[in-house]
């Protein structure tokens, strides 16, 4: 594909999907990284996204749409631009995980998988995110955030309305 | 950032550059980094695998399956390119050990990916990371990118005539994917769903060739090994346990985090010396011992009992993936078997009949239970499925969701009892679970 005039992604993006396809022994296997590289980047797995990671593997959307689904960080509708997920598992559960999720309900106005108005913020409950020595712990697109407690991920998500300067 | 922890009883081996900034390279070499990999590359892979093999490792995934006998079960000609695989996937809920080795000592990862590539004849080893660790997969691919830039990693490691590449791997949440064969299938590019055994990834793995896969804990076990000699790293563990184990203390303890422990550490002292004991000074409830799919323990269950596989497996449960979680005498076990089986339920990728409905049913169950509307027959019934789940499936996640909700029912049916004919929980307040 020439990623100069076709791409629908960035040509930082489109360059590294030039690399990554050619860096193992089976194309396909750059599938999955691509699909999370350009959620990255285009905020959801797109219909366009998915075209155009068919073509560049030479398998069918329909085939890239069923991985897609398989996986639970990919999504398929856009998500707030900082996506705050609360994990609830066993570990963040017993150290007050609801209560942040709870808590979190009712200062952003949203339930699971909501967006706020503004765009700013979307809320998900999540399965074990890896931190449960530090829990209660949320993840905010990438960025985990532990030993929380209300004022503290107050604080978290101020410090991500600062940086849109919509404080 | 995830907080470290230390206490006297530590053996450090596979921790010992922990905050010591080793994710540098010069650092990581200055603190005695990639010797042991020169070492291989001199010694070969017979020497390298009789060191395992005197090591006493066994697999920190889980299943505890010796290391060294792993490795030497892949062929050493075959026609298909062989493979190292190692599973970064930790997605075992109360697990995070591996999070803070990408994080502290990500050389030793790749160094163990060497080595075991040495060993076994493979020239690419894969490293993969659960989607959700991103930052951590930026730190492991800037170490590959160093390795590659001082010749360890390449055509000609270490100026020799062997070439060994890494490639690191980002997955996409999917709990599934943890299990070997299933992370095959999600490196191929396709959905994680288990492949049927035998044949085993040592014969047929990954792209059909000769497959190793080890947890990332195992591989950055394996430097230390080979620096200090199988034998002195079996004589820190117990008996048929080599070594130490990155134990990860979470839920209702004063001190939580991840502390490197001889195998065979007593649990009731790894809880109340090491985590600095129950928090608010509140009663023990219950443990369970190396990961949410790992059978309950009782307190008096705990006195005496060895933290190694077959201590703990003796005992009825497992050691898993070592990661213990504390439950203090607030915790309502009706609604932590429920929140244990919501998660298996999401995760069950589906395959397989008997997990697949298996834990959709268990969840209804206990959903039900927990809300007060349960009847005496569904303690029988959510037994009787349970067990109907065990061994019936090509991967162990219907047996991870059947064991522990077996053990909650065994050990605690008076609790579920007393939550029978619509009786407000005596245990703990009444949360309505949110639907994940």
């Amino acid at each position: 594909m020439s990623t100069e005039t076709m791409s629908i992604f960035s040509p930082a993006l489109a360059a590294k999907f030039d690399a990554l396809v050619l860096k193992y022994p089976l194309k396909r296997s750059a599938l999955i990284p691509m699909l999370l590289y350009a959620q990255d980047e285009v905020g959801y797995v797109s219909d366009a996204v998915i075209e155009e990671i068919a073509e560049r593997l030479s398998i069918t959307p329909l085939d890239v749409k069923n991985v897609a689904s398989y996986y639970s960080m990919l999504r398929f509708k856009p998500a707030g631009k900082y996506n705050v997920q609360v994990c609830t598992n066993i570990s963040c559960m017993l150290r007050g995980g609801y209560d942040i999720f709870d808590h979190l309900q009712e200062k952003l106005g949203i339930g699971h998988k909501g967006v706020t108005a503004d765009g700013l913020f979307s809320l998900e409950e999540v399965e074990c995110i890896g931190v449960c020595c530090w829990a209660p712990a949320v993840q905010v697109n990438y960025d985990f955030h532990d030993e929380l407690t209300n004022d503290k991920i107050d604080a978290v998500l101020e410090s991500y309305k600062a940086k849109e300067g919509t404080r | 950032m995830p907080r470290l922890v230390s206490h006297p009883d530590e053996v450090k081996i596979v921790t010992k550059r922990f905050g010591m900034g080793a994710a540098e390279i010069d650092r990581y070499v200055e603190l005695g980094g990639y010797e042991s990999a020169k070492k291989a590359l001199e010694q070969g892979s017979e020497w390298i695998i009789n060191e395992m093999k005197a090591s006493g490792l066994r697999g920190r995934g889980g299943a505890g399956f010796p290391t060294g006998l792993k490795w030497s079960f892949v062929p050493k000609v075959s026609q298909k390119p062989k493979y190292v695989l190692v599973n970064g996937d930790e997605s075992e809920p109360g697990t995070c050990k591996d999070h803070l080795i990408f994080l502290h000592d990500p050389h030793s990862v790749i160094e163990g990916t060497i080595i075991a590539g040495l060993a076994i004849g493979a020239k690419t080893g894969f490293i993969y990371l659960r989607g959700e660790y991103r930052y951590l997969i930026q730190i492991v691919e800037k170490a590959v990118a160093d390795a590659y830039a001082k010749g360890y990693l390449g055509t000609n490691i270490f100026g020799s005539e062997t070439e060994f590449q890494v490639i690191v791997q980002t997955g996409a949440g999917a709990y599934e994917v943890g299990e070997e064969s299933a992370l095959m299938e999600s490196l191929e590019g396709k959905r994680g769903v288990p492949r049927i055994k035998p044949p085993f990834p040592a014969v047929v793995g990954l792209y059909g060739g000769p497959t190793v896969i080890n947890n990332a804990e195992t591989i950055a076990s394996v430097p230390h090994i080979l620096a200090m000699g199988g034998p002195a790293y079996a004589a820190v563990g117990s008996e048929r346990n080599g070594g130490t184990r990155l134990f990860g203390i979470s839920g209702h303890v004063n001190n939580p985090g991840i502390y490197e422990l001889p195998m065979g550490y007593n649990l009731k002292k790894m809880i109340y010396e090491v985590a600095g004991g129950i928090r608010g000074g509140r009663t023990l409830k219950a443990v369970v011992p190396g990961g949410s799919s790992t059978p309950v323990l009782l307190p008096h269950e705990i006195e005496t009992l060895g933290m190694d596989f077959d201590q703990v497996g003796k005992a009825g449960s497992m050691l898993g993936s070592g990661g213990v979680v504390v439950l203090d005498d607030t915790v309502c076990i009706v609604e932590f078997a429920l929140r244990t089986i919501s998660f298996y339920q999401h995760e069950s990728c589906g395959w397989c009949i008997p997990c697949r409905e298996g834990t959709d049913w268990l969840k209804k169950s206990l959903t039900r239970f927990h809300a007060g509307f349960g009847t005496m027959k569904d303690i029988d019934n959510i037994q009787y499925l349970a067990e109907n789940m065990m061994g019936r499936t090509f991967c162990p996640l219907g047996d991870a969701a059947a064991m522990p909700t077996l053990g909650f029912v065994k050990k605690f049916r008076k609790e579920f009892e007393d939550h029978l004919d619509g009786k407000p929980c005596p245990y703990a307040k009444h949360l309505e679970l949110a639907v994940v």
